[in-house]
C-alpha cells in the first residue's frame, strides 16, 4: 500500500532518470535529486537561454513555463518536474509566440546586457495571456519579481505596453 | 549555493506521505510549492535525508463547499486564490490578500497549505486564517484532527503541527451577506514582505458591528489578532471616535519586536494608520 521503497533512503547521492517534454521534444536526463531545474536545463540539456542569477527566487532570470505557467526554475528540483511540459526561452522563440515582444524590446532598447531578458519575456508573455490590456501599473506590478541591472525598466514597460495595445488592435507590433 | 544531497519520493496519497516520513525517522521534509523550502535547502538552513513531494496527492487538491465552510485543499496555489470563483465569492478576504503574496511566478507554485504550515509572521495567508476563524485540517500518524487558527500559531515558525504531520485542507466559514472585509499592507515595494499588514472580517447589524476579527502580520512572532481593538468596536458603528479608540487600543494588543530597520514605535504607528484606513473602508461598506 505504501509505495515507499526502503532503498531510497540509502540513495541520496544516486542519479535518477527524469523525463520531460522540453520545447516540444521528449527528453530524458540523469540527475541527482538535489539538482535544480535551471541547472538541469543549462548543464544537461544545454539550453542556456534560461539564466541563473540569484538562485533564490528573487531576480526572475530563470523563469520558464512549466505546464503553461511561468515558474522559477531555480526554485524547483528537476525531479519534481518529471513528467511535466516545459517551454524555455528557446522554445518560445522558435514557436514565434514572442516575436512581437522581442521585436519591440529590440526597437525600444528594452535590453542592454540581456541577462534579465529571457525572464522578462516569459513573464510579459504570461501577463499578456492573462490580461489583454494591462495598465502601466499592472505591468510594473507583474515585473516586480524581475530584476534588471541595466535599463531602469522604463523601456521594458514601454515595450510591453506597446505590444499589448498592438495585439488588442488585432495587428502585430510592427 | 546548492542543497545537500537528499533522496526524493513522490507520494500519491496522504498515507504514503506520512508513512515515508515515519520511515525516514522524521529526518524528512514535505515539499509543496517549494518557494520557501528550496531556498532554505540551498542555504543549507535545512538538510533532510528525504524530500517527500506532496504535490501529486489528489486528496489535498480542490476547493468546494462543505456544510457552512469552504474546504480549500492545502495544495491550492496562491494564483488560484485569484482565479477560483468559489474563493472570490465565499472567501473574498483571501482573494483580496493574494495579489500581495510575493510575485506572479511564485504565486504560480506556492501553496496555501505551505504558507500556513510555514507560519512566517510576515506572511499574508496565515494571518488571514485568523481573521477568518478558519480551521486547519491535519493528518498525522495518530489520525486526523481539526485545529482552530486561534490555537494553531504558537511562536516564531512554531505551530500546532507535530513533526511528520500534514496540513490537508483549510476550512473557511462561508462569507455571508451581512459581512464586510478589508485588507491592505504597507510595504517598501510591491511584492516585498510588508512592514505591517492587516486583514479584517466584520459582521454587521445595519451599520452596527456585531462581531469583528482583526488580524495583523509583520508585527510580532506570530500572526496576531488584536482583541482589545476588536472589543472596542463590537456593538457600535464606525464613527471617527470609535475608530480612534480602536487605534489607541492597539498599544495593548501589539508589542512589535526591536529591529534595526523599523523601530517598534514606528511599527505601532504604521499599524494604527493601517487600522484607521481599513476601518474607514469598512464604514464605507467595503
Ligand atoms: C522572492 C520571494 C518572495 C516571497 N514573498 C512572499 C510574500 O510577500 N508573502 C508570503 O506570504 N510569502 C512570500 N514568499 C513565500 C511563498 O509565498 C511560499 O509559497 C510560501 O511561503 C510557502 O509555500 P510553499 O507551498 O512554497 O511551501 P514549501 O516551500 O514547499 O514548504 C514550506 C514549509 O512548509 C512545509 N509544508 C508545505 N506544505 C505543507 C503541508 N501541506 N503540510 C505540512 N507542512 C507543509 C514544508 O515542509 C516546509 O517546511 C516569497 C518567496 C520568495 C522566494
Ligand atoms: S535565478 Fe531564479 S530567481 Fe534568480
Ligand atoms: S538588460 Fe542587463 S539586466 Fe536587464
Amino acid at each position: 500500500m505504501s509505495g515507499f521503497d526502503e532503498t531510497l533512503l540509502e540513495e541520496a547521492d544516486e542519479i535518477v532518470r527524469v523525463r520531460f517534454v522540453v520545447n516540444g521534444r521528449k527528453v530524458a536526463c540523469e540527475v541527482a535529486p538535489r539538482e535544480t531545474l535551471v541547472d538541469c536545463l543549462r548543464n544537461e540539456l544545454e539550453l542556456t537561454g534560461t539564466h541563473a542569477g540569484c538562485e533564490m527566487g528573487a531576480c526572475g532570470a530563470c523563469l520558464v513555463q512549466l505546464d503553461g505557467r511561468a515558474v522559477h526554475s531555480c526554485l524547483m528540483f528537476a525531479v519534481q518536474a518529471d513528467g511535466a511540459k516545459i517551454e524555455t526561452i528557446e522554445g518560445l522563440t522558435e514557436s514565434g509566440v514572442l516575436a512581437d515582444l522581442q521585436a519591440e524590446f529590440h526597437r525600444r532598447n528594452a535590453l542592454q546586457c540581456g541577462f534579465c531578458t529571457p525572464g522578462m519575456l516569459v513573464n510579459a508573455h504570461e501577463l499578456l495571456s492573462l490580461v489583454a490590456q494591462p495598465s502601466r501599473e499592472e505591468i510594473r506590478d507583474a515585473l516586480s519579481g524581475n530584476y534588471c541591472r541595466c535599463t531602469g525598466y522604463e523601456a521594458i514597460v514601454d515595450a510591453i505596453d506597446a505590444v499589448a495595445k498592438a495585439r488588442s488592435e488585432g495587428g502585430g507590433a510592427t | 549555493m546548492k542543497a545537500r544531497a537528499f533522496s526524493y519520493f513522490r507520494a500519491a496519497t496522504i498515507d504514503q506521505a506520512l508513512d515515508a516520513h515515519a520511515r525516514a525517522s522524521d529526518d524528512a521534509r514535505f515539499i509543496a510549492g517549494g518557494q520557501s523550502l528550496v531556498p532554505a535547502l540551498s542555504l543549507r538552513l535545512q538538510a533532510p535525508r528525504l524530500l517527500i513531494d506532496i504535490t501529486h496527492i489528489a486528496e489535498m487538491r480542490g476547493v468546494g463547499r462543505e456544510g457552512g465552510y469552504l474546504r480549500i485543499g492545502a495544495l491550492t496555489r496562491h494564483c488560484e486564490m485569484l482565479s477560483e470563483p468559489l474563493i472570490a465569492e465565499f472567501a473574498p478576504l483571501l482573494h483580496a490578500a493574494a495579489p500581495f503574496v510575493a510575485h506572479p511566478a511564485i504565486r504560480n507554485r506556492g501553496t496555501f497549505g505551505g504558507s500556513v504550515a510555514l507560519a512566517d509572521p510576515a506572511s499574508e495567508f496565515p494571518a488571514m486564517t485568523l481573521a477568518l476563524d478558519a480551521e486547519i485540517e491535519i493528518a498525522g500518524p495518530a489520525g486526523h484532527r481539526r485545529v482552530k487558527a486561534d490555537d494553531f500559531f504558537i511562536d516564531l515558525f512554531e505551530t500546532a503541527l507535530q513533526p511528520g504531520e500534514l496540513i490537508t485542507a483549510i476550512y473557511v466559514p462561508l462569507f455571508k451577506a451581512d459581512q464586510r472585509f478589508a485588507f491592505d499592507e504597507l510595504a517598501r515595494r510591491r511584492g516585498d514582505y510588508a512592514l505591517v499588514g492587516c486583514g479584517m472580517l466584520a459582521t454587521f447589524i445595519g451599520e452596527r458591528i456585531d462581531d469583528i476579527r482583526i488580524s495583523f502580520f509583520s508585527v510580532g512572532n506570530t500572526p496576531t489578532r488584536v482583541r482589545s481593538a476588536e472589543a472596542t468596536l463590537i456593538g457600535s458603528g464606525l464613527g471617527a471616535e470609535r475608530i480612534a479608540a480602536a487605534q489607541a487600543a492597539l498599544e495593548r494588543d501589539l508589542a512589535p519586536p526591536e529591529s534595526d530597520e523599523v523601530p517598534p514605535a514606528m511599527r505601532l504607528h504604521l499599524a494604527r494608520v493601517l487600522l484607521g484606513r481599513l476601518l474607514g473602508r469598512l464604514g464605507e461598506g467595503a
